[in-house]
């Protein structure tokens, strides 16, 4: 194994879906990599791209209706883009484990946690019945399900929220994948439930030396788990930046925006949240040059509004931004 | 004193879950003794995690659930005790303002229609006056006058939800129940109907009771909060004191849990975890509800539901380590906690 290629590199991927005025683009030559033991949120609004550019890594639009124009996607040495259903479907909950929002809905209410947790087992490691179950109740005792054997044998509804968010997290390390997708897990649970998983996620990405990519809209959530940050806008990568120096010293006026609105850090500043102005851009009318130039307090016209903006190198990250080389962003929120 | 806008005294509500087979008639206590005030044109912050009775209480003040007990008043006017016939007139006092925007207006009516609806009903004004307010609200909430043609669906989340706050403040009520006004909404527009929610209010003197489970959210709208497990106020009063100087263990906890967007901090900050899970609550547990996922849970939790004590720099909570224990005495737990946790 070379364990100077990241896990997972995706490079260039764009796709489309199809609307009543023809194909629109929510995913515009987005480029990062995951790598080895790493963790890397991918954050941004409704539209923004981030869930559907998961899901086309894994090629999971196509079934949708989408199509992967353009792109490469290698995964630990493999290229998934037009890899063929029985390569994705041996590599699904097998190598890339998921987990997703609602985990009601993912589970099926007919079988026990154990029996649903032992199939994923049987079918992509051939373990016996007996040897899945054991797998299964040792994946739920890592998740920290009090009396796992019992529990095993109890039903989805017979569990809370939280705990139902545990077993789809026992489910998709089952196999102790190499990579862990967790798209928005926290997102319908409360804070003292999301803090449990949250802690859940990094015990196991350390003792399973695997890697998580964790999309959410929440920068707090971010911070709390990320070592780097794809910062998504418009169908497209806007930042890229280890946590630090994302938080520390925002490069795009998108992420310093969102900083900027948080209620916790316009409590801690002593005064009201600091709005971004307009709405989330669309699919069917990006604007021209910067997508968010609409919206951006720091907006120039000309630089910013005629050109379509690339991605550059900024610190030790990548940003998208006409004006990266003179705006100190950070700089007031350290103040 | 002046009279609250609202009052609500020792408020109890059941949810009937009916009988099946031979079992026993199941009744659901979903609050569980609730009380507290709001003044004239502030703010109340309501959080709790889900399935905590924070929602139920704002729709039984606003009779859309009945109250099983206890009392609910209306700048002096008995919400509970009145006729369901005559909740309809007290509506135009009290309005409310719902999570999802995409589901809480008609599709089928404009926006001017939704704004009007209310006017008809509850104000006998015509036509052209009526218009003249839409128009005026409209502009208020940060809506363009000319959107008044169109329907919910040509707008986003965040305008929706304006329309949602033009629909409910155009009567001028005493009262806007704001169940989970912003979760729906993405993180960019949020901060823009909180923004416009705090403008309104300095405006129109209307208090809000603000139910949501974002404790930052809450901290930044609210002065004063009540904090709600499993059916119960556990903790009330001013937003700083209860935030900086949380009295009880599970305040500790929701609070220690929210996540600052600063990976430092995160990395430092001690955090309470609860074991365990939420009890069901048609099965709560004896003496203090929360004893079962409290880490500083007594002999006496189990046996004895705990009273409410007041607490250094106003407010309650109710917690059995004020008296016994450690005996805290109406202060701060974070001192114990961080004790116990250095010890641990």
């Amino acid at each position: 194994m070379n364990n100077a290629q990241p896990l997972l590199d995706i490079k260039g991927l764009t796709v489309q879906f199809p609307s009543p005025s023809g194909w629109l683009t929510v995913v515009d030559n987005v480029s990062f990599s995951v790598g080895r033991n790493d963790i890397v949120c991918v954050v941004g609004e409704s539209g923004s791209g981030k869930s559907v550019t998961t899901q086309a890594a894994v090629g999971l639009v196509q079934p949708k209706g989408g199509r992967v124009t353009a792109g490469s996607v290698m995964f630990d040495g493999q290229e998934l883009i037009g890899a063929s259903n029985r390569t994705l479907n041996r590599i699904r909950g097998d190598a890339i484990g998921f987990i997703f929002q609602e985990p009601m809905s993912s589970l099926n209410p007919a079988y026990t946690v154990g029996e649903q947790i032992a199939e994923v087992v049987r079918r992509h490691r051939g373990a016996s019945r007996a040897d899945a179950w054991k797998q299964a109740v040792a994946a739920l005792d890592r998740v920290h399900i009090a009396s796992a054997a019992t529990r095993a044998h109890a039903y989805p509804h017979q569990f809370s929220g939280g705990m139902r968010q545990r077993v789809m997290i026992a489910m998709a390390i089952a196999c102790k994948p190499k990579l862990l997708i967790a798209d928005e897990p926290t997102t319908a649970l409360d804070v003292t439930i999301q803090a449990r998983i949250l802690e859940v996620l990094k015990e196991l990405q350390q003792e399973l030396g695997m890697s998580v990519l964790f999309i959410t809209h929440d920068l707090g959530v971010v911070a709390d788990i990320a070592r780097s940050v794809v910062v998504m806008y418009g169908a497209q990568v806007v930042e890229f930046a280890p946590s630090d120096q994302l938080f520390a010293a925002p490069r795009h006026p998108y992420t310093a925006g969102l900083l900027e609105a948080m209620p916790q850090v316009a409590l801690e500043r002593g005064h009201d949240p600091i709005a971004i102005p307009g709405t989330v851009a669309q699919a069917h009318a990006w604007p021209k040059g910067c997508r968010f130039n609409p919206r951006c307090v720091h907006r120039q016209d000309g630089p910013c509004t005629t050109q379509p903006i690339e991605l550059i190198a900024d610190g030790q990250g990548l940003v998208r931004c006409a004006l990266a080389g003179e705006l100190r962003l950070g700089l007031e929120r350290r103040a | 004193m002046t009279e609250p806008c609202l009052r609500v005294s020792d408020l109890h509500v059941m949810y009937d879950l009916g009988s099946s087979g031979f079992a026993r008639r199941k009744r659901l206590h979903a609050v569980n003794g609730a009380s507290f005030e709001i003044a004239p044109g502030e703010t109340m912050g309501l959080v709790g995690e889900s399935g905590s009775g924070k929602s139920t209480i704002g729709l039984s003040i606003m009779r859309l659930i009945e109250p099983w007990s206890g009392k609910v008043t209306l700048g002096g006017t008995d919400v509970t005790g009145v006729s369901r016939k005559d909740v309809r007139t007290l509506r135009r006092r009290m309005q409310m303002v719902f999570q999802d925007p995409y589901s809480s207006l008609n599709p089928s009516m404009t926006v001017s229609q939704l704004l009007e609806e209310p006017l008809i009903i509850h104000r006998d004004l015509p036509k052209a006056e009526r218009m003249k307010m839409i128009g005026e609200m409209l502009e208020s909430v940060g809506l363009h006058a000319g959107y008044a043609v169109r329907y919910p669906h040509e707008f986003s989340g965040g305008q929706r939800q304006r329309i949602a706050i033009a629909r409910a403040m155009i009567l001028h009520p005493e009262l806007v129940v704001l169940d989970e006004p912003v979760s729906a909404l993405d993180v960019s527009t949020q901060s823009q109907i909180l923004n416009l929610l705090k403008a309104i209010q300095a405006k129109s003197g209307t208090a809000f009771l603000l139910v949501a489970h974002d404790l930052a959210v809450v901290r930044l709208m609210s002065p004063n909060v009540a904090v709600m497990y499993l059916g119960e106020i556990v903790e009330a009063g001013p937003s700083g004191r209860v935030y900086d100087a949380p009295a009880h263990p599970y305040s500790a906890a929701l609070i220690s849990a929210i996540p600052f967007p600063d990976p430092e901090r995160q990395r430092n900050a001690t955090r309470i975890i609860l074991r365990g899970d939420l009890p069901s609550p048609l099965n709560p547990p004896s003496g203090c509800r929360f004893r079962t996922r409290c880490p500083f849970a007594m002999a006496i939790c189990a046996t004895e539901a705990p009273p409410s004590v007041p607490v250094e720099g106003g407010g309650t909570a109710a917690c059995h380590l004020h008296a016994h224990g450690p005996k805290l005495g109406g202060h701060s737990i974070l001192p114990f906690i961080a004790q116990k946790m250095g010890a641990a």
